[in-house]
This record gives C-alpha cells, structure tokens and sequence, in this order.
C-alpha cells in the first residue's frame, strides 16, 4: 500500500472545517514531496504523511493509542521471534529466505506502530518486552526447526485473529483502520506459508487454511488459538446449511477474531518473568 | 448512443470528487444528477440499460464484494472441468479444490445476506485464460486473489456496520492465505508469497480503489457494472 495514494483515497474524518482544510493542504505538499523526495529513505515517508491526519477527540486517540500498543507489543513478538530464528541458525538454509521476508515485515511493522503511535497520536510506543520463546523451558525453537516453524503457525495464527479482531475499535479512522487491515491481509500471508511449509516438511497436515478449530499436530497449550474457528454462521446465516458445502470446508473459508485478553493470555506464555 | 460503462461522476478523480464533495451534499447530490442525467425518480434503478447498479451505502460495499466472489467462484468452477486440474498433482487439486468451495460459499452467502438487494448473475469472459495451461490458470488465480484482498483492502473504510465490517475481515484473511498459497505453488519456496509487488517498506499490502478494481476485473466481466453510487 502506498500512504500517498491512501491518503488520495480517503476522507478527512473530522467534521471541521479547520481540519478539512488542513487535511487537503498537507495532503497536496506531502504529494508533492513523494513526487520529489522519492530517493529519500521510504520509511521516512509515513511520519510525514500519517501527520496529515486531522485532529481527533482526545478520548478517540487514547483508545487508538490503546489499540496500536496492543498491537505493537505482538509485532515486537514476532519480529524478536524471527530475528533469533534466523541469528540461531535453526532454519533450513532453503527457507532462509521465507523466514526473512518475514522478519522483515515485522520490523516494518514495529517501526511504522511506533512512527504513528509516537509521532502521529503524540502517545507513548510500549517498549519490547523481555520474551521467552521457550515457554518456562517447555519448548526449544532455536535448536529444534519442527518446534521452530510450530511456534511460527502459532503466532502468524494469532495475529490474525488478533488484528481482525480490533477492526472495529479502529473503525473511527480510515487511515488507522486501512493501515490494519494491511498489515492483517501480511499475517495471512504469513500464516498460510508457514502452515503449508509445515505439512510440506511432513510435520503435519495442515493446510495455509484452519480447518475447523483444528491445532493439527501443534502442542495443546495451542488450542486457544484456534477456539470458535469452526464458527459456519455468519450474519446470522448457516453457510454450510445454506449451500450444501461440507462444514470442513466451509469453517475454512471464513477466519474469526480473538479478543485482547484472549490474545493476551497467549502471548502472556512467551513473556519473561521479569515482565 | 454507446452508453459508457462508467459514469461520468465516476470518472473524476478522487482528488477532485473530494472537492467537490466539500461543496456540500445537497449540490453534489444534484449535480451529480446533472451530471448522469438520470431522473429523479429513477436514481436508485438502472440508469443504463444492461448495466448492473450495485447500489449505495453498505449494500453497494457488499454488492461489490457479492461481484468479486462471484468472478472467483466462476473462475474456479471452470478451472474445475479443465485440463490443467485432470493432469495436477495432488496438492494443486487438493488447494484449487478448497478454493472452489471457499469462493462458491463466498458468494452465496453474500447472496443471501443481501436477500432482495443482491445484483443479479454477471456474465464472465473467461476467453484469456487457458484452462488447459498450468501457467494460465495459476497466473489468472493470483489476479484474482491479490485482487480480492486489496479490493477488501481498500473497501473497509467505507462500511458503516462494524458487524459487516468483521465480516469482511474474516474474509479478506482467507483471500491473502489463498493468494500466498497460489504466488508459492508458481514459485515455490522463494519470497514471492507476501512478495515486494504488493507489499510496500513499512510491511503494509496495497489497497485497491472501486475504479481500480473493477477496471481490473473488466477483462473477465462481460456484464457492464455501474459503480457511482458506492461510498466515496
């Protein structure tokens, strides 16, 4: 996604007049400055762009700022997760490359939370936490790949749900709310790679897919990650009923959200004890 | 006189058309009007013969996406009877066959929610694709679901109902697990699955814009879609 031409395409969410204006006016310069400034660093660009976006209520920044925090905490995750992935060498030589394109859109993640957390709402971006990817010594993903790449599903999954599930606290604002639904469609991604490169390695039969509210062959302490995603009723319709489509099949064609403290609580297993 | 698909207040840019919105609702409501010279009665209905209305507000937003599922799950169903799927290895079958259900379940239950509101059956023009063709029918599947998600992408922000808007949301993953498994079984193992073509340095994928889109779909579409209602 190019933040200039989502800028062109959305709204100014503000109803003054003030603001509209000064929402079209920076626009237009910021325009004008991707249109020069196109050899500057690319990452430079979203602190400028993002500060177009019109003043909101205190009350919708704070809850913003609440949503992007929660949000940042597990991009800090995943991206510590993959950093010392790679820097352990468990990985396979051949998927290197799978694991650092990853890796690197969790960093861009981290860095573009923080730009429009700090710089954008004028909050403050929550420090990385301590991890421990080894759950209290239960698990060993930097010597072991299969557990590597099981951990890998686990948090790709969660993300997921956990963005989709903060849609509607972001609603208030185009520009957050395109912004998350990026990022979510990138976890996707993410997971159906991870999922599938499981099952090619012969460690499970997953597919890039969740079928029912199957952990496949994941640890138990898993199965909260993938509670209600055999749901087939949505909008109040029976899809399977509906269509005469198994329910196997159906259960995969939509994913569900998870709430904050159900996310929490899984991530809460990886969290250091001096956290 | 050739009626053109899209409709003259369709056809400003963005830009302007926010503009022009800034000069209140009523006069963009008339000229608007002016503009496509549609009457006053007839505003909701049809306004060019053959022509599908997808309508305003969220139900315009769904009718869009009723439009899409209905494109995949007709390019599956055909990719289904082809025969590069008779020749493929198990695990093409086993993904191309989930698909087809997934984009089939799509697009009925988008029927069905939209009951009395939803467009009527498009017509396709699947002539550039060779269903025979490997290369073909995977390159067409991967315009069709990087198209998806940015299309849901970049329609979000204009839902009003956050119910339909999570709605959305568990679709649009499943249309990016769709579109990473396809990119992967054309170029295995490599990067290409979240590839640098659609996902830009700060992590983020592209998001697509109704004309973007549509214009995109036009190819395989042979039933004329007028748009200018939807949400701007």
């Amino acid at each position: 996604m190019n933040l200039i031409k989502l800028l062109d395409s959305m709204c100014p969410d503000t109803k003054s007049a003030e603001d509209k204006e000064r929402f079209y006016s920076r626009r237009d310069a910021f325009r004008q400055f991707g249109d020069f400034g196109k050899k500057m660093a690319l990452a430079a660009v979203p602190l400028a762009v993002l500060n177009a976006i019109p003043h909101v209520a205190k009350a919708d920044t704070a809850s913003l700022i609440g949503v992007l925090n929660y949000a940042l905490t597990l991009e800090h995750l995943e991206y510590r997760y993959y950093q010392m992935g790679l820097d352990s060498g468990v990985i396979n030589a051949a998927d290197r490359v799978i694991f650092q394109k990853i890796r690197d859109h969790e960093l861009a993640h981290v860095r573009f939370l923080q730009e429009v957390i700090g710089n954008v709402l004028k909050g403050s971006p929550v420090a990385e936490p301590e991890f421990d990817f080894t759950a209290g010594g239960n698990f060993s993903p930097f010597t072991d790949y299969p557990t590597f790449l099981a951990l890998a599903q686990a948090f790709e999954d969660t993300g997921v749900r956990a963005y989709k599930g903060q849609a509607a606290n972001v609603q208030e604002s185009d520009v957050v709310l395109t912004a998350a639904l990026s990022i979510h469609s990138v976890e996707a991604r993410h997971a159906s790679m991870v999922r599938r490169l499981r099952t090619k390695k012969g460690q499970d039969t997953v597919k890039g897919w969740i079928t029912n509210a199957s952990i496949g062959t994941l640890p138990a302490a898993t199965t909260a990650i993938y509670a209600g995603e055999q749901n087939l009723t949505h909008a109040g319709v029976d899809v399977s009923n509906l269509t005469g489509i198994d329910a196997n099949a159906v259960s995969e064609g939509w994913d569900e959200p998870l709430d904050k403290d159900a996310v929490l609580g899984i991530a809460g297993l990886f969290l250091g004890a001096s956290n | 006189m050739k009626k053109e698909l899209i409709k003259p207040q369709a056809l400003i840019k963005n830009e302007d058309r926010r503009r022009f919105l800034r000069m209140g609702t009523m006069t963009v409501a008339s000229a608007g009007l002016l503009l496509v010279g549609c009457n006053d009665e007839d505003d909701m209905g049809p306004t060019m013969p053959g022509a599908v209305n997808l309508g305003s507000g969220d139900v315009g937003i769904l009718n869009y996406a009723y439009a899409l599922e209905q494109l995949e799950a007709a390019f599956y169903a055909e990719v289904m009877k082809g025969g590069y799927f008779a020749n493929a290895s198990a695990e093409e079958k086993t993904i191309l066959g989930d698909l087809e259900k997934h984009e089939r379940a799509h697009r009925e239950f988008f029927k069905a929610a939209l009951g009395a509101n939803a467009i009527v059956s498009l017509e396709v023009d699947f002539s550039s694709i060779d269903f025979s063709s490997r290369t073909s029918v995977l390159g067409a599947a991967k315009v069709f679901e990087d198209l998806g998600v940015a299309a849901y992408n970049g329609a979000g922000q204009y839902l009003e109902s956050a119910d339909l808007l999570l709605i959305a949301g568990k679709i649009v993953s499943v249309e990016a697990r769709h579109a990473a498994a396809i990119r992967d079984l054309i170029n295995p193992g490599s990067a290409d699955f979240a590839g640098d073509d659609i996902i830009d340095a700060n992590g983020l994928e592209r998001t697509l814009n109704f004309t973007e889109v549509l214009t995109a779909a036009k190819t395989y579409v042979k039933t004329d879609i007028d748009f200018s209602q939807l949400p701007s």
